[in-house]
């Protein structure tokens, strides 16, 4: 294989594979018919490439100018909405967190000076800064010992003032957990979570928002994944008025592996937004993102864009990405955008696949005309399309809630 | 013994140019066990009348009836219709995104049957028609319909014919899009179907060919959204040697 020029920038296209000896264009936005859109990024015409590890970042909420809304960061979130998150003074104080005894896990708060904050990761956005500077302690949970292992750390009081935090999930050399990080109940946060993985770590990091229908939550997972280990890490965003997930994984030693699955389901006036970044720093790594979303009801409102940058020391790297949005009504938008940014030639297989396809009264007809009732119709296809993330979450109580949940999801749009 | 009755039935569509008449009162009446072949030009209405028995919510019933076995199907929802019985083969089956073809099955089935079927013997018997129609195993676990070719989609649609296993049956063009081959298999599950469950099937088609292989008890020449000549089989032999040419108006496009 040849090496490329530094930096490729591969346009999205559909269910591309990509070498790295694309040139460097941007794609044109195309729309067709009823705002389904293959690839809809809003970009006009040419945009210069930067290096997505170029971007600016700082611990520091003063380092930001205001927000605009206008930053590629902001650009498709409702900023209006949560001034007193990227603007406003925050409680950074500790709150309520329940989790049931776990041999070899240990929750707790830890100081500011911990050595391991900072370690994974630091804010490129005001909201993540105006937290990072804003939180007292931070919750830490620890992972070590061989045996698997799996504990629920809930989060159900946080009340709806503005609030900043800061949580640390370790994962030690060779341990092996599931951590699942439940949210519920009100809310208005911005927070900064760090995921460390040392080497021969095997962890999986599931995000659950279930929270009050007003609630607002920004949240920032920064992950730095140590050589042969695993990270799997799970956004599932079904509850809350703005939800906005972006994890960033850095695969950070050699023969490092992570799998990022999401999957989200807005109803009527919810934003659901998920910024995925995968950055392959070292040789032999490996990653897949599989994110999938339905829309239901009018305004619902979801963004992705992944972006997986393989650097110069990812020789060998082995990436994939896809986004899956399933149109169930009239008025929602769903916006997905894959980048792929490649600076060595010597990979293993790079590529990327974004659709946002309707359930129409076509396939409805023909599901009715084989005697499966309109409800039962739209169930069936939106199980199906969603359970593909479910059934790859590896724990069966968990699968079993999460099942649970997007059939209330149905449901309740069904009764609105 | 079924019947499925069509007494004087007059259809419309909604287009963007405003209201369209399609069907100018079509009678037609299907014994269980009968086969009826409905030939006709292209746009002449063929597809209307097999949406219209389904229950396309496009199409609006303005008067005249469909009865199976004396019950007004026009009142009912399209699914209601195929609980009752009936099924139509479509001429461009949907894709399905998301549903596998196994999943697909089963819900149909339980949906239609009212019980979910064994799970062992119904195995067996997705498998037993799907070797039949020479459909790949592989199938099973993909979307319906999604990435199947034209002649894959049809194999499909009789699969789905022979395990619902309806009374009635609307094959709308099944034989357009296949090569000789395909139209064989098709066309054996189709006879499969009449041999196991008795069902009555009305044939819609454009051409004679699928009708060497499914014999018609009744022909009927559809011109302008109405049944123009009736008669058996010979009338489809005369209509492959001189067209539809005799029945058409200058108003009307062959
Ligand atoms: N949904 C619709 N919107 C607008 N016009 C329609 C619609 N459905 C049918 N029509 C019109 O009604 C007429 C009959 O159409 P139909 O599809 O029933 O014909 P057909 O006999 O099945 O034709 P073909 O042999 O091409 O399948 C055509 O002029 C068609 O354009
Ligand atoms: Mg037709």
């Amino acid at each position: 294989m040849s090496v490329a020029p530094t930096p490729t920038h591969v346009p999205p296209t559909q269910e591309s594979a990509v070498t790295p000896t694309v040139p460097t264009t941007e794609a044109m936005p195309t729309e067709d018919q009823h705002g389904i859109k293959e690839h809809s990024d809003g970009r006009f015409g040419f945009v210069p490439v930067q290096t997505r590890s170029d971007r600016f970042k700082s611990v520091n909420v003063t380092d930001f100018a205001p927000v605009t809304g206008r930053e590629a960061v902001w650009k498709f979130s409702p900023v209006a909405k949560f001034t007193d998150l990227t603007a406003g003074v925050l409680d950074g104080s500790t709150y309520q967190v329940e989790s049931a005894p776990t041999a070899d896990i240990t929750v707790g708060w830890v100081d500011r000076d911990d050595s391991r904050i900072g370690s994974a990761g630091a804010p490129e956005e005001r909201a993540a800064a105006n937290a990072w500077t804003s939180f007292d302690q931070a919750l830490a949970i620890t992972v070590s010992g061989e045996e698997a292992k799996e504990i629920t750390v809930t989060r159900a009081d946080l009340g709806s003032a503005p609030r900043g935090a800061h949580t640390i999930i370790e994962a030690k050399p060779f341990s092996r957990a599931v951590v699942i990080l439940e949210n519920i109940g009100d809310a208005r946060l911005t927070e900064n979570v760090e995921i460390v993985l040392g080497e021969s770590a095997n962890l999986t990091v599931v995000t659950l928002q279930e929270w009050n229908d007003g609630a607002v939550h920004l949240a920032n997972h920064f992950a730095s994944v140590g050589r042969d280990a695993r990270l799997k890490h799970i956004v599932v965003s079904l509850g809350g008025s703005i939800v906005r997930v972006n994890p960033s994984v850095r695969l950070a030693g050699p023969g490092s592996d992570t799998e990022l699955l999401g999957l989200y389901f807005a109803d009527a006036g919810q934003h659901l937004e998920q910024q995925v970044y995968v950055n392959h720093d070292a040789p032999n790594s490996r990653s897949r993102v599989t994110y999938k979303g339905a829309l239901q009801g009018k305004g619902a409102r979801t963004v992705w864009i992944g972006d997986v940058l393989i650097g110069r020391k990812a020789a060998g790297t082995d990436s994939y990405e896809q986004n899956r949005n399933l149109v169930l009504t009239e008025g929602t938008r769903a916006d997905s955008i894959p980048n792929l940014e490649i600076e060595t030639g010597d990979i293993k297989g790079a590529g990327h696949a974004s659709a946002t396809g309707r359930f129409d009264d076509e396939q409805l007809f023909y599901l009715q005309s084989r005697g499966i009732t309109e409800e039962e119709a739209r169930r069936l296809v939106v199980r199906g399309f969603l359970s593909e993330i479910v059934q790859h979450i590896g724990s069966k109580p968990l699968e079993d809630r999460l099942q649970a949940a997007i059939e209330a999801e149905l449901r309740g749009t069904e009764e609105k | 013994m079924s019947v499925l009755e069509i007494k004087d039935l007059h259809v419309s569509v909604e287009t963007d140019q405003g209201t369209k008449q399609i069907l100018h009162g079509v009678n037609l009446t299907i014994n269980e066990g009968e086969i009826h072949a409905i030939m006709g030009p292209n746009g002449s209405g063929k597809s209307t009348l097999a949406y219209t028995i389904a229950g396309h919510p496009k199409y609006t019933v303005d008067s005249g009836s469909i009865l199976l076995d004396g019950e007004e199907v026009t009142t009912m929802t399209v699914d209601q219709r195929a609980r009752a019985g009936l099924f139509l083969a479509m001429q461009y089956p949907v894709e399905i995104p998301g549903v596998t073809v196994t999943n697909f099955l089963r819900t149909a089935k339980t949906a239609i049957d009212g019980v979910a079927p064994p799970i062992r013997t119904w195995i067996k018997e997705v498998r037993d028609s799907m070797k039949q129609l020479r459909m790949d195993k592989s199938f099973a676990e993909r979307n319906v319909n999604e990435g199947f070719s034209g002649g894959e989609k049809k194999r499909n649609e009789i699969l789905q014919l022979e395990l619902l296993r309806p009374r009635f049956a609307v094959l709308d063009e099944t034989d357009s899009g296949l090569d000789v081959d395909a139209l064989k298999i098709v066309s054996e599950g189709v006879n499969r179907a009449k041999e196991n469950t008795g069902l009555g099937l009305l044939l819609i088609t454009h051409y004679t060919r699928i009708l060497r292989y499914i014999t018609p008890d009744f022909v009927h020449v559809f011109v302008d959204g109405r049944i123009a000549e009736q008669g058996g089989p010979e009338l489809a032999d005369r209509l492959e040697d001189e067209g539809y040419d005799r029945f058409l108006t200058e108003s009307n496009v062959g």
